[in-house]
């Protein structure tokens, strides 16, 4: 049965979604990796989503609370959030506008924006993870899993049975000892895998804004490929003349200079595969990301690694180049030369932040 | 139209023993309610219900669709409950969540009834519409009709426009008679010449005959009749109206505005639905603080067997808690009440308590008058939250529950705790609860510039309207309208006069007048 609040509901989903269809372009080109809060959600704000209405701002506003502190100790931020104070006796309305998404509404966004395929897994899926349930009781335990009834139990007994309890003033306070808490075992939940390696010349012909336009593609591609797989690992290369392995953190933040040599990153990125991730049981992503000026002679090293090594053993080996103001582009062309023999080579040219949004659909949009 | 609830569902026969017993004794303490009907809703039609304002049957829109969507995700993900919902109509109907504990169910079965006597006894309720079920199916029922009509993407967009002026009522007008009754009024009047002329012959005080000449010397009521209607055919001439500032900006609309059947329509149901759920607003801290009164007098005496103690404390714990950001209404509410009954059940009232200025003598002070239950029956019946707390707020209860006053500090763009005296804790609640905190709007000229350009004003009281905010309304508020529209307010400390035009806003300083 199809009730009204279900009408009402989608209408306003398609009221959000396009509002955010409208700014995601935006957000995408500005690289605002929007408020992302913890691992799993990002929050969206949308734009008079709330009806606008003649409202009080914080300048000279006020309120009362209860609680302990001085006399200008801060009880909440300003700003003008929604929601963050509201007056007491109000009820109504207040609520934060901004659209909390986990990560996955926001790929399946980002995948019916951009058209993009589901991308269908190989490998094997019979490898298992391990999850936690919760299911019985122990006298141990962090205070966040303390299961109140059975505590309160325990210590209202304890009194009882030393009768220390008093039902004209019945206080209760459990001790150490009659603390229960709520326990966990192990749960074996078969699992899928898939690893992405992140590749991105650093040297010194990459300017902080060419950076930049990497870092944004990378993550709303690594959005897209972790609302895909549970369990994604990745990896970050960063190269000029000599490669890297760094982690996640450093990856969106380094700074290099140096000369270019790509088969540096290639090297490294075969090592890990080796290490990490036999190409029997894992779906292999790898993206790299250069301004295409390497240094000459090793343009046929990069060539004989890529289609020797890597590309056999990848899903998809995509090359994004972002377009430099300084040197020659050269890289792009020496892959064009064989990219028809591959089918999961795939080549992108970034003019500016407005092209990610184009390099992104040549990415994915083929769902290998 | 017919009532129509949509689920019809027999309460579990546990539920309606339990039901009926605790009836039972809310009657035999004095509590007094409208037959009152529970159902037991899961958790989606819980919040469907409490997306449509408690009300079955609502126009369709999508503000329901994302309230919904929010209590649904913010209820899964364990950030807030509702256990209850109860709506102020004759039957009263009540909710209950099905996942409820039995514990959770009795609780709220008792908190109902406080709520309920509330709605039938509290003066502000006292001009609803205890038939708003069937008057709610009515308004959708014809909004659908002009979805029909008209379709729904025009609609909706109105009523967008029309939700953005929502609370541009004047609450207290149902019972403070400020206008002539709209329905008597023609659609669109405007002013005439002749209701001027008898202000003409005003003007004169009483007297005998005898003394007439010099109580009401000839030549000045002459000079004064000449200035007066010099005054008026100068009004006439700008035909600037209404007389008076006018509160109720939505009537002012319904009067005046270009609209065509199907929005005046829209529009009156809007308001009348904004004055329907006004009086909620309106006493927030004290209904809540009744039923919950109510429901611990009950459930501490009546209700509970031994396994429920636990749960029950936790729970209702969990209502009354304090965060230090906001009061809560529950536990100020109940609070005060009890205080109240101690207080006149102590004899701690009147002349003599108030003039006594031995401390230690007053905190003693206990002479048996047992007034108390008697008391807050009458402050539940004649008061509404800003006479509440301006009456019965008291230092030694501030000081017990730790209040303070905060303050927005802009320097460091954070909310600041600014006192612990009482008279500024005492005054910041009153402005926060005037007008639920909402800055106060008033039409003033809806013929401004003599270019039928409407006029408003905001009665700046120290705090600023929110800019983005504020110009959007405007645009709103223009599309009914159909000529600009303005509105003078404080910006940076400087009056200010916002407008907009249709096409684009404009921010200038109002000139001094």
């Amino acid at each position: 049965m199809t009730r009204p609040i279900d009408l009402d509901t989608q209408r306003f989903k398609e009221i959000v979604r396009g509002k955010v269809r409208d700014g995601l372009k935006k957000y995408i080109t500005q690289g605002e990796i929007l408020g992302r809060q913890g691992r799993e959600v990002v929050s969206i704000p949308i734009p008079n989503l709330d009806i606008p209405r003649f409202r009080h701002g914080s300048k000279g506003s006020g309120g009362v609370g209860q609680g302990e502190g001085e006399a200008g100790q801060p009880v909440g931020q300003g700003g003008d959030q929604e929601g963050g104070l509201a007056q007491p006796g109000d009820q109504e309305g207040q609520h934060i506008r901004e659209a909390e998404l986990t990560l996955d509404e926001l790929a399946d966004m980002l995948g019916s924006e951009l058209e993009l395929p589901l991308i269908t897994p190989k490998g094997d899926s019979t490898l298992k993870t391990k999850k936690l349930r919760y299911n019985s009781i122990r006298q141990t335990g962090p205070k966040s899993l303390r299961h109140f009834k059975r505590t309160y139990k325990r210590a209202l007994r304890r009194l009882i049975a030393t009768g220390g309890y008093d039902p004209l003033t019945p206080v209760v306070i459990p001790t150490h000892e009659d603390e229960r808490f709520r326990s966990s075992s192990e749960v074996v939940l078969p699992h899928a895998n898939a690893a992405v390696i992140y590749m991105m010349d650093v040297s010194g012909s990459m300017t902080d804004d060419q950076k930049q336009i990497v870092r944004t593609e990378s993550f709303w591609i690594d959005t897209w490929l972790r609302s895909q797989y549970d369990g994604l690992q990745r990896r970050y290369i960063v190269h000029d003349a000599v490669a890297h392995e760094v982690d996640e953190d450093t990856f969106y933040r380094t700074r290099e200079s140096g000369g270019t040599r790509i088969s540096s990153a290639y090297t490294m990125a075969q090592k890990i595969i080796e290490r990490d991730f036999p190409p029997a049981d894992w779906n292999i992503y790898c993206f790299q990301f250069s301004d295409g000026d390497n240094w000459g002679e090793d343009n046929t090293l990069c060539m004989q690694k890529l289609q020797n090594d890597l590309i056999p053993v990848c899903n998809l080996f995509c090359y994004g180049q972002v377009e430099s103001p300084y040197g020659t582009g050269d890289y792009l062309r020496e892959l064009k030369k064989i990219v028809s023999r591959f089918e999961n080579l795939i080549l992108s040219e970034i003019k500016n932040r407005e092209g990610i949004y184009e390099s992104i659909k040549t990415f994915l949009g083929k769902g290998k | 139209m017919a009532t129509s609830i949509s689920t019809h569902r027999q309460l579990p026969a546990e539920l309606r023993e339990i039901q009926l017993r605790t009836e039972d004794y809310a009657r035999s303490y004095g509590l007094d309610f409208y037959e009152t009907i529970f159902e037991v809703l899961d958790l989606e039609e819980l919040c469907m219900f409490a997306a449509y304002g408690g009300f079955p049957t609502r126009y369709p829109h999508w503000r329901f669709g994302a309230e919904y969507d929010e209590l649904v995700k913010t209820h899964m993900y364990g950030l807030q409950r509702i256990y209850e919902m109860v709506i102020n109509n004759d039957p009263c109907y009540a909710y209950l969540l099905n996942t409820n504990m039995m514990i959770d169910q009795k609780l709220v079965i008792a908190h109902v009834y406080g709520h309920c006597d509330f709605f039938k006894n509290n003066a502000f309720f006292s001009h609803t519409n205890r038939k708003m079920l069937n008057q709610m199916a009515n308004h959708a029922a014809r909004i659908s009709r002009y979805i029909d009509r008209i379709g729904y993407e025009q609609v909706e967009q109105f009523i967008d426009a029309c939700l953005s002026l929502e609370d541009l009522i004047d609450p207290h007008s149902v019972q403070i008679k400020r206008a002539p009754d709209i329905s008597a009024m023609p659609h669109a009047a405007l002013l005439r010449d002749e209701d001027f002329e008898y202000l003409a012959t005003e003007g004169r005080f009483p007297s005998k005959g005898y003394m007439d000449q010099f109580i009401n010397p000839p030549e000045v009521l002459e000079r004064e009749a000449k200035e007066r209607k010099d005054r008026e055919v100068e009004r006439v001439k700008k035909r600037s109206f209404p007389e008076q500032p006018q509160r109720d900006v939505l009537q002012f609309l319904l009067q005046h505005a270009p609209l065509r059947d199907w929005q005046h329509d829209v529009l009156s149901i809007i308001r009348d639905e904004a004055y329907y759920f006004a009086p909620q607003g309106q006493t927030k801290i004290m209904n809540e603080g009744w039923a919950s009164y109510w429901h611990t007098f009950l459930m501490t005496r009546h209700g509970m067997n031994d396994s429920e103690v636990i749960d029950y404390a936790d729970h209702h714990s969990g209502t009354v808690a304090m965060t230090p950001q906001r009061l809560n209404p529950y536990k100020v509410g109940i609070e005060l009440f009890r205080n109240i009954e101690e207080r006149w059940n102590n004899g701690q009232f009147g002349p003599e308590y108030d003039n006594c200025t031995d401390m230690k003598e007053k905190a003693l002070w206990k002479k048996d008058v047992g007034l108390g239950r008697q008391k807050i029956f009458e402050v539940r019946r004649i008061h509404n939250d800003i006479t509440f707390i301006d009456e019965f707020l008291t230092p030694e209860f501030c000081a017990q529950h730790k209040f303070f006053s905060f303050a927005y500090n802009p320097s460091a763009d954070q909310y600041e705790i600014a006192s612990r005296e009482f008279d500024q804790i005492k005054q910041q609640l009153l402005t926060s609860l005037t007008n639920h905190g909402r800055p106060f709007i008033y039409v003033v000229d809806g013929n401004y510039r003599n270019r039928g350009e409407l006029y408003l004003q905001h009665q700046y009281q120290g705090v600023e309207l929110k800019q983005g905010h504020t110009q959007d309304t405007l645009v709103n508020l223009q599309k009914l309208w159909a000529r600009p529209v303005h509105i003078e307010t404080v910006v940076d400390d400087k009056p200010t006069v916002i407008s907009y035009d249709g096409h684009s806003h404009q921010t200038r300083i109002a000139s001094q007048s």
